[in-house]
């Protein structure tokens, strides 16, 4: 049922991560929230996988279940399996887990300023991963700093090591932090909204700089978004994300000329374009469903204007419909060979 | 940062003013003659009301009286009393009794009631933290001078672990059970002002940064979370040392620790002006300090706050 | 601070805005999302938007504390208002025959040194220590929020002014202060003094002291509030100062200030006790639990009765009212949940 199993072929031992038919639940004291419901996706080494989809839709919450930093309560991890390079981490011990963070699984947070800590320079939170990893001198961890600084542009970098975040300008603060998370060189990166938070200047920069990095080092780069102008430059493969689940996985091109489901055709709606002026801009009616009470059957379908009875009792399951595209809708077939 | 003090220490020059002058006026403006009651039944003798009249300036009208008495105060010449005492040989016996008993106070509470907000923040809900916060809300309720006496009495009078009366000179060891209770408040509010900063900063993005870079768990409490939930703390805590030595006078009457406390609260009831205000004073003296010793303190740590 | 949304749900029901667009709203701060799409809540909330109050008060009715807290003190403002009904003696009738004795069935709390009987009088102490500690609190409240929030809201030289002002009286010693100022009141007294004279020094002396700390807590509410962009809009809409004042700001600024008035309360309700312990605060004819702790300072090993009864009902009053304040602080204070 998952997309990750047989799609591009590969073998799961040369995969960097796969995330399979991951099930999470947010438990309150008033309702449990089914926040993941059988995620899978899956990032090859050197290849960037863009995942859209509306706040809520489960995207961070899984990055977050990957890193292994997910806030147990009120998050609990129900069924499914992660995997980096064969090795399945759900059932890892926790010092195992910690290892891999940093070392090889990294992660960049949307809003730096809030990410980093204001109390500690740049240059200290930097230099702790190498004091602390590697086992170096105070002195040599934070030269390595200023090198990592450099590494992601800034300029003046071994002046800048002994500044505090709060003196950074929003788009240096970005850098620093991934800086940060390049330290000891791991291959996976997961970037969480990383330029939400920044004007559309910077934006491009740093978008950039991920994808500039992101091919020197082969690493493999899951961009977390919802914005789709941003994945068109950078994303090989995009999974579109709605209530906990992938409804949608395609290489990006072909779910650009072509969405083969309606949530993604709403979502491309959605975007400004410079040669429709004067059209009225669309939007996907109704609101995100309440993960506390999903609805039966497709969850889209209380927004879904192609909705008929099978959507409202069935649930689409996650289908290969040409080789490397997957959608879950009842009508994929008919979205796709359209036109 | 030198201009930061120095500006500081100037907004503190009207609130020290301001304070003094209204103990002062309060003091010595009693309604009506502030010779009534002063020298016992039969009255203040006229040559004694004439020095003290002129050595006060208490023809002169109050805000004069005030400016010559804070003159005085500057050259340290703190007046004497009744009895041709000097207050300042007064106020140097009882002080560093009182200076002894804050500190130990202060000691108590910083050390367990920090203790005691880290380990609620790290077991999480549960147990612990409901037993701290079952203890701090008992410590809030029970004044002082019933744990005082409580403590007092069984400890000092039944059990005979610590001396029920101090006395004067007295030791540190003598101190510890009247430091004890006098920290007993601020021991329970720094315990949840530290669980509270613990628990709000354990879900500050910068913590799961932290986790996410692999730090260990205690590098991360101990370095990223701690340092942050400690600002505010630190804060109280300077700010409530002057409290403890103007609030040390119920302590020190349950325990017979002959401090300020006493030595004021004999002063008013006898109306010994002189001692009250030089007392007061040295005391709004302590508390403005601590109040800009905190504010550097606040600014070295926290990099935020500007100087400006 | 706490509840900025809940006013901005209110301006927004107000204004033309689109019914769907208020839900938008009331979702969250909504950052730039899809376009026409609005974030849920994560985890989702109940239903039904109930804004603070109506949060705080449903979370209140499961809390323990809250409802222990409650029947305590609704028992002492039965007992304070109608003290003849559950003691209907004199608390000032003494029987010196019947001096020291320990607690019997006649008289469940025993016999003081002077033989009243404790019952009696610790019920009747109880109305001066809530009279004392609830008006104190109002004063105290009252004074402080009104200065606090034109503080907070002009900011500026008017803010700096008050702020020094306010200082001044954080600099005296909270209880050498009371203790200086009660003793002025004291001197003035000619005479025996009334009850409600003696009273009214204490709540006065208490105001004058503790006004300044809910002066900070609404002041920083107030400069939160009034950066708000329901505030901006009330003035470009021309309201006067003082209409954006009480009708925007302060309802804005009340959670903080109504979770220090109960915890005031309570301590207020110590510190009287503190005085009259001194001998400065209530005095007789005014029975108070303070003056019977101090009257037992003497008879403690040999009578331990005189200590027990009276310290118990200050403990467990100030204790309720601290439960109370836990309860509605947290109830009120998301950020703690």
């Amino acid at each position: 049922m998952s997309a990750t199993d047989d799609s591009t072929g590969g073998s799961s031992e040369s995969r960097l991560l796969e995330v399979e038919d991951l099930h999470v639940e947010f438990r309150t004291r008033e309702a449990t929230a089914n926040v993941l419901n059988g995620v899978g996706y899956h990032v090859d080494a050197g290849e960037t996988l863009a995942v859209l989809g509306e706040s809520g839709s489960g995207k961070s919450v899984t990055a977050q279940t990957v890193m292994g930093i997910l806030d147990t309560p009120p998050g609990f991890v129900t069924k499914g399996a992660i995997r980096y390079r064969g090795e399945e981490l759900l059932s890892a011990t926790e010092d195992r887990r910690r290892g891999l963070r940093g070392e090889n699984m990294a992660m960049i947070f949307q809003d730096a300023l809030s990410a980093l800590n204001p109390v500690y320079t740049v240059g200290f939170q930097i230099a702790e991963q190498f004091r602390f990893r590697r086992g170096m001198s105070r002195k040599d961890a934070m030269a390595k700093a200023a090198e990592m600084l450099d590494l992601v542009k800034i300029p003046n970098a071994k002046q800048r090591v002994k500044e505090f975040p709060h003196q950074f300008s929003g788009g240096m603060r970005q850098r620093a932090m991934i800086a940060m998370s390049l330290a000891l060189d791991p291959d996976l990166l997961i970037a969480d909204e990383p330029t939400t938070a920044l004007d559309v200047t910077v934006q491009a920069q740093i978008m950039d700089l991920l994808d500039e990095l992101r091919r020197e080092r082969g690493m493999g780069l899951i961009l977390i978004t919802h914005d789709l102008g941003v994945v068109a430059e950078v994303a090989d493969r995009i999974a579109v994300m709605y209530a906990g689940r992938v409804v949608e996985e395609s290489d990006a091109e072909s779910l650009y000329k072509r969405p083969a489901h309606p949530y993604t055709e709403g979502l491309m709606e959605s975007i400004p374009r410079l040669d429709q002026k004067g059209e009225q801009l669309a939007s996907i009616k109704g609101l995100p469903p309440n993960l506390a009470n999903i609805p039966e059957g497709c969850p889209f379908h209380p927004r879904c204007h192609r909705a008929t009875d099978e959507c409202r009792r069935k649930v689409p399951e996650l289908l290969e419909l040409r080789p490397g595209r997957y959608s879950a809708c009842h009508f994929a077939e008919e979205l796709i060979s359209s036109e | 940062m030198g201009r930061y003090i120095l500006r500081r220490l100037l907004q503190l020059i009207p609130v020290f003013i301001g304070t003094t002058f209204i103990i002062y006026s309060l003091v010595w403006a009693i309604p009506g003659n502030p010779f009534a009651g002063m020298c016992g039944p039969r009255g203040c003798p006229p040559a004694f009301i004439e020095q003290m009249t002129q050595e006060y300036n208490l023809d002169k009208p109050l805000p004069v009286q005030y400016v010559l008495y804070l003159g005085q105060l500057f050259s340290g010449n703190f007046g004497q009393t009744f009895n041709g005492i000097e207050v300042s040989t007064l106020i140097q016996n009882a002080y560093p009794v009182t200076l002894k008993l804050a500190t130990i106070a202060l000691v108590f509470e910083a050390v367990i009631g920090i203790a005691a907000g880290i380990l609620t923040a790290l077991r999480g809900k549960g147990f612990v933290d409901n037993l701290v916060l079952a203890a701090t809300l008992f410590l809030i309720a029970v004044p002082v001078f019933v744990s005082g006496f409580v403590i007092q009495v069984v400890f000092g009078v039944q059990l005979e672990w610590i001396q029920p009366s101090v006395g004067s000179d007295p030791t540190i060891g003598q101190l510890i059970a009247p430091g004890l209770v006098l920290g007993s408040l601020s021991m329970a509010y720094i315990a949840r002002l530290t669980r509270t900063a613990m628990f709000e900063n354990k879900r500050a993005d910068y913590i799961r940064t932290a986790t996410a870079k692999g730090l260990k768990p205690r590098r991360v409490v101990s370095v990223h979370m701690l340092r942050n939930s400690l600002i505010p703390v630190i804060t109280f805590i300077g700010t409530d040392f002057g409290a403890l030595m103007g609030g040390a006078i119920v302590t020190e009457g349950v325990f017979n620790i002959h401090g300020i406390g006493g030595l004021v609260f004999d002063a008013i009831k006898t109306q010994e002006g002189v001692t009250v205000t030089g007392v007061v004073t040295l005391l709004v003296v302590v508390y403005l300090l601590m109040n800009l010793l905190v504010d550097i303190l606040y600014a070295a740590l926290d990099p935020r706050i500007r100087y400006d | 601070m706490t509840n900025a949304g809940e006013g901005q749900q209110r301006i927004l029901a107000a204004g033309a805005y689109a019914e769907g667009e208020i839900e938008a709203r009331q979702q969250g701060e909504s950052g730039d999302e899809l376009p026409g799409t609005p974030e849920p809540h994560q985890p989702p909330k109940q239903e039904k938007q109930r804004g603070l109050w109506g949060d705080a008060w449903l979370e209140l009715r499961r809390k323990p504390l809250f409802i222990i807290g409650s029947v305590i003190i609704l028992l002492l403002v039965a007992i304070s208002i109608f003290p003849g009904f559950f003691a209907p003696g004199d608390p000032n009738a003494q029987n010196l025959t019947l001096a020291r004795q320990g607690p019997s069935a006649d008289a469940p709390f025993g016999y003081d040194s002077i033989g009243r009987d404790i019952y009696t009088r610790v019920i009747h102490g109880a109305r001066a220590s809530i009279v004392v500690g609830v008006l104190a609190t109002l004063l105290t409240v009252a004074i402080g929020s009104l200065v606090g929030l034109f503080a907070g809201y002009f900011g500026g030289k008017t803010d700096s002014f008050l702020a020094r002002f306010a200082e001044i009286f954080l600099g005296l010693p909270f209880v050498l202060g009371a203790i200086v100022i009660l003793s002025v009141f004291n001197a003035g007294i000619q005479g025996a003094p009334g009850t409600i004279r003696i009273m009214l020094q204490v709540i006065l002396t208490i105001g004058v002291l503790a006004w300044p700390i809910s002066m900070r807590i609404m002041r920083s509410a107030a400069i939160a509030a009034k950066q708000q962009d329901y505030v901006n809009a009330a003035k470009a809409l021309g309201a006067s100062h003082t209409r954006i004042i009480f009708k925007h700001v302060l309802p804005n600024c009340l959670a903080p200030v109504m979770v220090y008035a109960t915890i005031a309360l309570g301590q207020f309700v110590g510190l009287e006790a503190t005085l009259s312990y001194l001998g400065l605060g209530l005095q007789y004819p005014v029975v108070s639990w303070g003056m019977m702790i101090s009257d037992s300072q003497q008879y403690i090993i040999s009578t331990p009765h005189m200590l027990l009864f009276p310290a118990g009902f200050l403990v467990i009053t100030v204790l309720a009212f601290v439960m109370l304040g836990d309860a509605v602080r947290d109830a009120l204070d998301p950020k703690q949940r």
